[in-house]
């Protein structure tokens, strides 16, 4: 029997995490996901999990990849000053393929900024923050049950890929409050376990090596330093740094079509809206004011990696629109895609674009 | 068992110089373990960057290299995540004292059942000679080319007034003092901090004219002042030598630890 709940952006989302079986969560308060430790840290004591405040974002990071390595489903949760921390630590567990969940409740930046107003300013920063060469997965809801929802998803990709899995939410889900239908149980797909006999960092076909989890006798050596199939350390090989940083990113990449999560609306429209997080809600508005066939929508769920071949479906496209709160960070990822012009539509400053402002630019054609 | 069963005999050579006392560190530690009676499966050693942090890379067991100063935060990860787990973290002093001080008194502060041992050759070995949190004043780096201006830190005194459970120092001349000291921090329920003063001649030795590795040696030897002494010249109102430092067991408490099995 599934129930029916009327929560906020950030209750959806630790319970999303809980439904998942999420046991551990390490964090450092930081406005606006603070609701989400809170309602671990009352939550996680009475199921047998783990919450700690950790003395800041960078230890919390830490924590949740040392969590991971004994086989929890670990979480985090921050926004943009704390994300900055986590950054070198980020790398790490792309670098150890370590599976873990790291929220990220946007707010305005640069600095300390807007600590009550939503953004989508670190887009960018959750695809290519940490130095090196890697690849990450980024979920974006739009609603309080996508919050819920890509939480839980979350939490299955990151140990199917062994990536952290970003939920790159924005303080207006985060703290918006909606009817939220929450199912009975949510699909867990657990960690592959290394077979015994393999080495620990041997990939097969899919680019994934099974997980050698502390405590089972594997014996596993994890560094952050480029390491060889059993994990030593070989921090000059040419070719060996080569196909393991290759073989980080293609498992991510190359698995675009599975991990794509996006919807369609109207496909032969020429003009085309694309939206991700709290601006869908705003299209959405548009679409419903403006009903017909006129008007395309391209809602994307999964933003990295980027679904290039979505665009694709809208074959008459003449104009993607690209409403964001940030001064266009995925309108030019799309526009690296697609030979139509990409106008972006920022918006700064906390508020979420009026519906009018987005016709206006309908009407003001190409 | 002896502690040469927990090496990984397929990761030799090993990276440090010769002379260098990490080695020495790093036997204690194992006769320590080895003598707890822990199975390998159930042991993680974790650790951060420097030439210290390389020690997990030659131990059999599950192991957890990670970045720089935080091997603690990661440590804590690990060990409250499954309270089953021995975890005992190899560190350095700039590891610990300098990038990852604020992970040193978090984790004293909890009194988290992690045991510590903190290879301090007074320097930044790895990179190749810099000045660390506990080089001493007037002693030369290259980034302190006209000494160290600088006071250094008592990394026991900063455990002890963090809340740590268990504080010993030794050197890497007193191998059966050490081996004691971690086996009575891997036996103390909390958080055990040994602190194993070591000689680096490629990095401090040579600047610090110590032109053999045994005068280094000799010289940390020299200017232990062991703790029964300390006391009874504190007692006695007698000054202590600024150069000296205290060996010994400088704290065993038992107050409430995180990360213990009820
Ligand atoms: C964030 C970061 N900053 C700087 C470094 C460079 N680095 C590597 S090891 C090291 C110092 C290590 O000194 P210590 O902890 O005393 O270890 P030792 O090599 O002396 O054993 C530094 C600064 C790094 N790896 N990461
Ligand atoms: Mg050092």
């Amino acid at each position: 029997m599934t129930r029916t709940e009327f929560w906020q952006g950030n209750t959806a989302c630790a319970e999303g995490a809980l439904a998942a079986g999420c046991t551990f969560f390490g964090g450092y308060p930081i406005t606006p996901s603070t609701e989400i430790a809170e309602h671990m840290a009352a939550k996680l004591p009475k199921k047998g999990g783990v919450f700690i405040q950790m003395e800041d974002e960078i230890a919390s990071m830490a924590s949740i990849i040392g969590a991971s390595w004994t086989g929890a489903r670990s979480m985090t949760a921050t926004s943009g000053p704390g994300f900055s921390l986590m950054m070198e630590n980020i790398g790490f567990a792309a670098m150890t393929e370590t599976p873990c969940v790291v929220v990220n409740v946007q707010r305005g930046g640069p600095s300390t900024g807007q600590p009550t107003m939503g953004a989508q300013g670190d887009m960018m920063q959750c695809r290519f923050g940490s130095h090196g060469d890697y690849s990450v997965i980024a979920l974006c809801p739009s609603s309080v049950q996508e919050m819920y929802e890509l939480t839980a998803k979350a939490f299955n990709l990151a140990d199917r890929y062994r990536v952290p899995v970003f939920l790159m939410a924005d303080e207006i889900v985060g703290h918006m409050r909606e009817k939220i239908i929450i199912p009975d149980s949510v699909e867990k797909i657990p960690r592959k376990e290394l077979e015994k006999g393999v080495l620990p960092f041997k990939a097969g076909d899919d680019l994934i090596p099974g997980f050698a989890t502390f405590g089972k006798g594997h014996h596993v050596h994890v560094t952050g330093l480029t390491h060889d199939e059993r994990g030593y350390p070989c921090a000059t090989n040419v070719n060996l740094h080569h196909n393991l940083v290759k073989r980080l990113v293609d498992k991510v990449e190359n698995a675009r079509h599975d991990l794509a999560d996006f919807s369609v609306i109207n496909p032969d429209a020429e003009e085309v809206f694309i939206a991700y997080g709290a601006p869908v809600r705003a299209v959405q508005q548009v679409l419903h004011d403006r009903p017909g066939q006129d008007i395309g929508f391209l809602q994307i769920r999964t933003v990295w990696p980027f679904p290039d071949f979505a665009l694709a479906r809208f074959k008459n496209a003449r104009r993607f629109l690209v409403p964001e709160l940030n001064f266009g960070q995925i309108a030019r990822e799309i526009e690296r895609h697609v030979n139509v012009p990409v106008l972006s539509i920022p918006k700064l400053g906390g508020d979420l674009h009026l519906p009018r402002e987005l016709t206006a630019v309908l009407e003001r054609g190409l | 068992m002896t502690f040469e069963d927990w090496f990984r005999k397929d990761r030799l050579p090993h990276i440090f110089c010769a002379g260098c006392g990490n080695g020495t560190i790093i036997n204690c530690t194992l006769a320590a373990v080895d003598q707890m009676g822990w199975k390998k499966e159930e042991t993680v050693f974790v650790s951060g960057i420097g030439c210290s942090s390389r020690a997990p890379g030659y131990i059999m067991t599950d192991s957890l290299h990670t970045t720089h100063g935080r091997a603690l935060a990661f440590a804590t990860g690990v060990k409250m995540a499954n309270k089953n787990l021995h975890v005992v973290v190899f560190t350095g002093d700039g590891d610990l004292a300098a990038i990852g001080g604020n992970h040193f008194i978090h984790a004293c502060r909890r009194n988290i059942d992690l045991t510590v041992v903190c290879m301090n050759n007074q320097i930044y070995g790895m990179t190749g000679g810099q000045g660390s949190p506990t080089t001493p004043l007037k002693c030369l780096s290259t980034t302190t080319p006209y000494g160290c201006a600088e006071p250094p830190f008592d990394l026991c005194e900063l455990a002890i007034a963090a809340g740590a459970n268990y504080v010993s120092r030794w050197t890497s001349y007193h191998v059966k003092e050490l081996e004691k000291a971690v086996l009575a921090g891997l036996q103390t329920p909390g958080f055990s901090f040994i602190e194993a003063m070591t000689q680096c001649p490629t990095a401090f030795g040579r600047r610090n004219k110590f032109r053999q590795v045994i005068d280094h040696v000799e010289y940390l030897k020299a200017h232990s002042l062991l703790k029964a002494k300390r006391d009874r010249l504190f007692e006695e109102g007698k000054e202590i030598p600024p150069d000296m430092f205290v060996v010994g067991e400088l704290m065993r408490r038992n107050r409430p630890a995180m990360g213990v099995l009820p």
